[in-house]
């Protein structure tokens, strides 16, 4: 699947497990800016739904696709406020 | 049929004005109520000291800060070891009175045993990458959880408010607890 945005930040969480993904995420992003991307790498399976649902509970935040590779699980979340 | 107005406004009903009125005053109302409590707000009590049980309100802390949530986690009783620098790294597991534990009561109550289970349960946090309850402590606080230590149990328990990590608040009680619980949208006892 092809990647039609703008990556500004890779979040690399990988070997890290619940809430580490959800709460890295939320600090890096804090750093962006308004409309920028984050990309964020783990393998913690649970990533997908929590990453998803964090995303649903957030204001300013927006998931805008998720990928499950080899092993990787990939995440990115535009910052919208 | 006629395009009047049917059942023209008698004596007691309100008017289309008064209506109108009435509407605006309800919307401000409604606006004021949900404006006001915009942030959302959890309020936890913790406790429990044992490992396994330091681990959910910290899970749980965390990820809510990380939602967005004002969150206050007040530790009582054994739930103050959470908040102690030293004790929190030593936290034990009981390997009595938990059914699921791989070894019978009978042979789990011997002398040592629970820093047997101890060790293993810090092995496959080890091996699983699980965060630590320092980890997680001092990630909750660069969040803005905040935790309370109540008072009553630190006079009670003998602690050194000295001895908890940088940022705990301390000379809170029940009512301040109380307060939160009230305020907040999630109220949980573990």
């Amino acid at each position: 699947m092809s990647v039609e945005f703008d990556i500004a930040e890779t979040l690399d969480v990988k070997g890290e497990s619940c809430p580490m993904p959800v709460v890295k995420t939320k600090s890096t992003i804090d750093g962006l800016t308004q409309g920028e991307v984050l990309e964020v790498l783990a393998t913690d399976s649970g990533s997908m739904s929590d990453i998803d649902g964090w995303a649903d509970g957030t204001d300013g935040v927006e998931l805008i696709e998720q990928q499950e590779g080899d092993s990787v699980y990939k995440h990115y979340v535009r910052k919208t406020e | 049929m006629s395009t009047d107005t049917p059942d023209a406004p008698t004596g007691d009903v309100p008017s289309r004005a008064e209506l109108a009125a009435r509407v605006d005053e309800l919307e401000t109302a409604l606006a004021d109520a949900t404006d006001e409590e915009g942030q959302k707000k959890m309020s936890i009590i913790a406790t429990k000291g044992t490992l396994d049980m330091a681990y959910p309100p910290l899970i749980l802390a965390s990820t809510a800060a990380a939602f967005g949530y004002e969150v206050t986690v007040f530790h009582t009783f054994w739930g103050l070891d959470i908040l102690h620098e030293e004790r929190s790294k030593n936290l034990k597991l009981s390997s009595v009175g938990n059914p699921n534990m791989p070894v019978p009561n009978a042979v789990a109550a011997l002398p040592g045993m629970d820093r047997v289970t101890t060790k293993m349960m810090e092995r496959k946090i080890d091996d699983n990458d699980t965060a630590t309850i320092e980890e997680l402590i001092e990630t909750s606080l660069d969040m803005g959880v905040e935790f309370q230590a109540c008072q009553m149990t630190i006079d009670l328990m003998d602690y050194d408010e000295e001895n908890f990590y940088d940022g705990v608040t301390t000379g809170v009680g029940a009512a301040t607890a109380l307060q939160d619980m009230a305020d907040a949208d999630i109220q949980l006892l573990v």
